[in-house]
């Protein structure tokens, strides 16, 4: 709950001009946009890993089950976004993760 | 003694054991808490004798769970009539020393009687929430309690003011009348409102938070936008309800009261507020207090999207509402927050007769990828709905920067404004000089053998046709350009000539706005 910056005036540039103002809170913390990498299967919702259904080198198709990952007393299905190989595996059975929580990596078949 | 005088006796000794509420342990309690009791504040709020209260001797009828034995003096809420300076009021307070003001079909059924009273007497309603929440002993009853609660909150918006004031938890489903209600009074470390509280939380996501931090009073009056008013203490935020009730009208049949003008009070020449550069920012208030009668302002949502400020004040008497951008907090830009603050505050004025007076100086909207991705083209256009919808006097005044959408949002003349003016420093284009210049002159600046200087050569030829309201002018768009000493005059002018301003729109049951 910090107050910082706040009230100072700092230059803010909206289409293409500069204007001296004070910053919020709200804007400071705003959340700050991340490219997806593709093949990376994060996890949408904090929860717990119930069960790991690939391992490390598996080669798996386009919808196959990766894991069951519990988040709001649901046990979702994470699947394979598409066809390759699990290169890596970021999560152990009954983990808790946050949002965000890099679960799975698939690397893409070369086509 | 006569039986009637033994009547009389009797009466006497049940309304003192149940205005005793919860009893003096309870009560210490509470007052320990930092907090006044529920009949204490009714009496701070209102006029001194004028509380009438009804509905003392409700009972519960629930029996599950050893309730059948539990009685709850008043069923944990005091709801009544009274007055605020001379205006009749409908009023509750749940009263925390009774089963935690928690709520049971009996204690709703309280809050929906009076509520529809003042409905049906056209006076404004103010609920005092402090309460655990749902009285789980009673099941269904509850749920079924709040549900008829926020349904005449919703028939009664618009029609009557509704206050909220949150005086302790206000916790679940109890958030959502305050919510659907017209303005949110919170006072620092006592209100708390939240959907989910830090428990819950923690369960099931595994993040820790205070009560304070995910929905203390700041967080609601900064961050959620959720409440309107925020104060350091109850005393504090009576003295403000009792403002609020001062400027708006008993309901939507009638104008807010009108008292006698007054000059405003502040030394400042208005045109010395706005510094020459443009770059630099200043405060916008500034502007509305030496326009405003006593340069008396009653800012709304003052912590929350400050990028905007909103508020009443009066001119020649008459309640006004203000829409200002704020140069001095993110420029002034237009955002997701900004917008439904003031498109809110804009259907709340329509609602209520209060004309609307918009001084506009932004640069335009927040870029951003959490803006666009959070919907500000929805949120935005919240915006043109309500300025376009509302067919109370709609007068605009343009200090500086007037850019854009966001010209077209500010009530300009093409969303129905009845008075455009501008002052000499006013600019009115597609964009900013140098965004302007670097498409305009795209081709010209890159071949140029000294783009820097061609690009400022192109900036400076920009800003000489259009950063001015002369284009704008000789459309029409706007109605003259004034000197900035005469903005009050020309106010004053437009809305003594607006006063019976009567706009006929399609009959319809009720528009789209972007929700």
């Amino acid at each position: 709950m910090e107050k910082k910056n706040e009230k100072e005036l700092v230059p803010f540039v909206v289409l293409a001009r500069y204007y001296n103002t004070t910053l919020t809170r709200k804007y400071l913390n705003r959340p700050k946009w991340v490219n997806p990498v593709p093949g990376e299967v994060k996890a949408n919702l904090p929860g717990t890993i119930v069960s790991i259904n690939v391992k490390e080198g598996d080669h798996v198709a386009q919808g196959q089950l990766l894991l069951i990952h519990e988040a709001m007393k649901m046990q979702n299905r994470i699947l394979a976004p598409f066809a390759g190989t699990v290169s890596f595996i970021g999560v152990t059975p009954g983990q808790a993760i946050k949002k965000e929580h890099l679960m799975v990596t698939i690397t893409k078949d070369n086509e | 003694m006569s039986t009637i005088t033994n009547k009389i006796l009797a009466l006497d000794e049940k309304i003192a054991l149940l205005q005793k509420g919860g009893g003096d342990a309870a009560i210490s309690k509470q007052e320990a808490s930092g907090k006044l009791t529920a009949r204490n504040r009714i009496m701070e709020l209102l006029d001194e004798n004028s509380f009438h209260e009804y509905d003392l001797f409700v009972e519960h009828e629930s029996h599950d769970f050893g309730m059948d034995k539990k009685k709850l003096p008043g069923d944990g809420v005091i709801t009544g009539t009274g007055t605020i300076s001379g205006q009749p009021v409908c009023i509750y307070a749940q009263d925390f020393t009774v089963a935690g003001g928690s709520l049971g079909l009996a204690h709703a059924r309280k809050i929906t009687k009076i509520m529809d009273h003042a409905l049906k007497l056209k006076m404004p309603i103010i609920g005092i929430n402090d309460s655990g929440g749902a009285r789980i002993q009673e099941g269904v009853g509850a749920l079924a309690g709040y549900g008829e609660i926020f349904y005449r909150n919703t028939i009664a918006s618009g029609v009557i003011p509704q206050i909220s004031v949150i005086l302790g938890p206000c916790a679940g489903g109890a958030v959502y009348s305050p919510a659907l209600t017209d303005f949110v009074f919170v006072v620092d470390q006592i209100s708390k409102m939240f959907i989910t509280g830090p428990n819950v939380i923690k369960t099931v996501l595994g993040e820790e938070i205070s009560q304070e931090d995910l929905g203390g009073a700041r967080v609601q009056a900064e961050i959620t936008g959720n409440a309107h008013f925020f104060a350091n203490s109850e005393l504090e935020c009576f003295d403000q309800i009792k403002k609020l009730i001062s400027l708006i009208p008993a309901n939507n049949k009638v104008k807010a009261d009108e008292i006698e003008a007054a000059e405003p009070v502040v030394e400042k020449p208005i045109e010395t507020i706005i510094p020459s550069d443009p770059h630099q920012p200043y405060d916008v208030r500034e502007v509305i207090r030496t326009i405003a009668d006593n340069s008396d302002f009653t800012e709304v949502q003052e912590m929350w999207a400050a990028n905007i400020v909103i508020g009443f004040g009066r001119m020649g008497g008459e309640t006004v509402g203000f829409v200002a951008n704020q140069p001095m907090v993110l420029a002034g830009v237009l955002d997701i927050d900004s917008a439904c603050k003031a498109a809110r505050f804009i259907r709340y004025c329509d609602s209520f007769n209060i004309p609307i007076i918009t001084l506009e100086d932004m640069p335009g909207y927040l870029p951003g990828v959490d803006q666009e991705h959070a919907g500000v083209i929805r949120h935005g256009a919240k915006m043109l709905y309500a300025y376009s919808e509302a067919t109370v006097p709609k007068i605009t005044v343009i200090l500086r920067k007037a850019y854009g959408g966001g010209y077209i949002a500010m009530n300009s003349r093409h969303l129905g404004a009845d008075f455009v003016f501008a002052w000499p420093t006013a600019e009115i284009a597609v964009m900013g000089p140098e965004g302007a210049a670097n498409i305009i002159f795209a081709k010209e600046i890159k071949e140029a053998a000294d783009p820097a200087a061609v690009r400022e050569e192109k900036v400076q030829e920009y800003i000489d046709k259009f950063a001015n309201p002369y284009v704008a002018a000789s459309r029409g768009f706007i109605d003259t350009v004034i000197r900035p000493a005469e903005t009050r005059s020309y106010i004053l002018h437009a809305l003594a000539l607006s006063k019976d301003k009567e706009e006929i729109r399609p009959e319809k049951k009720h528009g789209l706005p972007p929700f």
